[in-house]
């Protein structure tokens, strides 16, 4: 049973974190960085070649997640890009045979930003069309409605951009995602406790959970990375200036997360700390925040 | 139309290389490829002084009126049947259709001098735009008349994806985000929220297409 699950239905303020899988066989800072998280988090998620550059599986390292002795549950990421239905079915039935029960679905980004720029871009189905695949298979039956010898039982979880505009085809999205079987969404980076508040609002009523991202903001570098680089997110002036003044950006940085996750505390179902590396500062950010 | 680009002159070049050609035939697109400027008589002529300037020569040269026309290419090649025999190749400068329909009409080696780039909207001479990709399962019904397999630069059914921001794609971000665009029109034209769009019948687009309305009984 996934405790990520069962963390949600007793309404408790969940943990996630984020691993990326290497690029290349050597998983140990991969595992280190699982090490350092684990003890403060109830699931993590693993990336699916993240940002269209070539990583070890999602499939792979996240078993490896469950193996690194850590007491460690995975969020297996799966993205539209690189496969078609068959695979992405394949590879979710693969998933639960492997113990990985929660997973995050979604559309993928373009190959042209990645590192295989001349790659084929599958996207034969999307993030909400893999959600009702997902669904059909919880259900027991495939994309053609055939039955399964052994159906799955997935936590799906879906990505949401509670900042971007405009906010009214974002929430039809969202909405549209939950119909196809979302349970829970985790956002991007949120800047503005406010929008994310709108969105709460919106989506409380269908019973999805939210859980909110914070992304560790360490340095001027980080910033104009996302910005430049990062979809579906922008850091606004405030908050960069912050940083670049600060005399010690990484701990101004840990200090803004601590505030974002007391605010979100109220409102959201959890958050997802994405660190960026700096893996030692989740749980400083979280004892900050009153949370550990 | 078709919309084709220029090819890399110096895959051309290697290609005659290969056959050992000294000599070739030139045929260019009365139809998309003059319209594209890339195989009309203009082009077809260019070509040919850029062939000479590298020590062929150029036996003959002609623009099919259609060239993926498959009668009317092998009547037009029988025209020029002695500059085609005079050639050690035949150079064809339209899509690749019109390559395969000329290397139908003639037994010498033909190669491709353009490339061929996708089914295209003229929005005004000389600039071309892909907005249809013949999927052969339309969604325009549902998309207010704007595709997003095309479109979408993910060719996604469902979106926005997560990287579109204030309204524009991630993917060309000088773009308006195609499914922003389809909310927009229908939310214009009254037709309320979009639904979730079925995955793609990709049966419906296998190679090779084929249409026979002349079945006998």
């Amino acid at each position: 049973m996934s405790g990520l699950r069962e963390a949600l239905a007793r309404g408790e303020f969940v943990i996630t974190g984020e691993v990326a899988p290497p690029h290349g066989t050597d998983c140990s800072a991969m595992l280190a960085s699982v090490a350092k998280l684990a003890p403060v988090c109830h699931a993590i998620n693993v990336t699916d070649n993240q940002g269209a550059t070539l990583h070890i599986s999602s499939i792979a390292a996240s078993r490896l997640l469950v193996d690194s002795g850590c007491n460690c549950e995975p969020i297996f990421q799966q993205t539209c890009r690189d496969r078609n239905r068959l695979a992405l079915q394949g590879d979710l039935l693969g998933a639960w045979a492997l113990g990985l029960e929660n997973v995050l679905l979604v559309s993928g980004d373009d190959p042209r930003g990645g590192d295989h720029t001349q790659a084929k871009g599958v996207f034969d189905l999307d993030s909400t069309l893999l959600m009702e695949v997902a669904t059909g298979l919880n259900a027991g039956v495939d994309m053609t409605g055939a039955a399964l010898d052994g159906a799955t039982d997935f936590l799906i979880g879906g990505a949401l951009f509670p900042e971007v505009e405009p906010w009214e085809i974002q929430l039809d999205r969202a909405l549209q995602k939950v119909e196809a079987g979302a349970m829970f969404f985790q956002t991007q980076g949120i800047t503005d406790v406010e929008k994310f508040a709108r969105a709460a609002e919106a989506l409380r009523p269908t019973g999805v959970k939210l859980i909110a991202g914070i992304v560790l903001l360490k340095s001027p570098g980080v910033i104009r990375f996302i910005n430049e680089r990062l979809p579906g997110m922008m850091i606004p002036e405030h908050i960069s200036d912050r940083i670049a003044a600060a005399d010690d950006p990484l701990e101004e940085s840990i200090r803004l997360a601590r505030e974002q996750v007391r605010e979100l505390r109220e409102i959201a179902d959890g958050v997802h700390i994405m660190p960026l590396g700096a893996d030692g500062a989740v749980a400083r950010i979280l004892e900050g925040a009153g949370l550990a | 139309m078709i919309i084709t680009k220029p090819r890399d002159w110096q895959r051309i070049l290697a290609n005659l290389a290969e056959v050992n050609a000294k000599s070739v035939f030139l045929i260019g697109c009365g139809e998309c490829a003059t319209v594209a400027d890339t195989g009309g008589e203009k082009e077809l002529l260019q070509a040919k002084e850029r062939l000479e300037e590298a020590g062929y020569s150029v036996s003959g040269w002609t623009v099919s009126a259609v060239t993926c026309h498959l009668g009317g290419t092998k009547l037009e090649m029988r025209k020029h049947a002695q500059e085609v025999e005079a050639a050690d190749a035949v150079l064809v400068l339209t899509c690749g259709a019109g390559v395969q329909t000329v290397a139908e009409g003639v037994s010498k080696p033909v190669f491709p001098g353009l490339e061929s780039a996708f089914l295209g909207n003229v929005q005004r001479h000389g600039v071309f735009e892909e907005r249809c990709q013949m999927c052969g399962d339309c969604v325009l019904d549902k998309t207010g008349a704007i595709c997003p397999v095309t479109t979408c630069p993910k060719g996604l059914l469902n979106g926005p994806c997560g990287g579109m921001w204030n309204g524009m794609c991630e993917v060309l971000t000088d773009r308006e985000c195609a499914h922003v665009k389809i909310s927009r029109r229908l939310a214009e034209q009254g037709r309320g929220h979009r639904s979730v769009i079925p995955p793609k019948d990709y049966s419906a687009k296998r190679n090779p297409g084929s249409v026979n309305m002349r079945g006998r009984k």
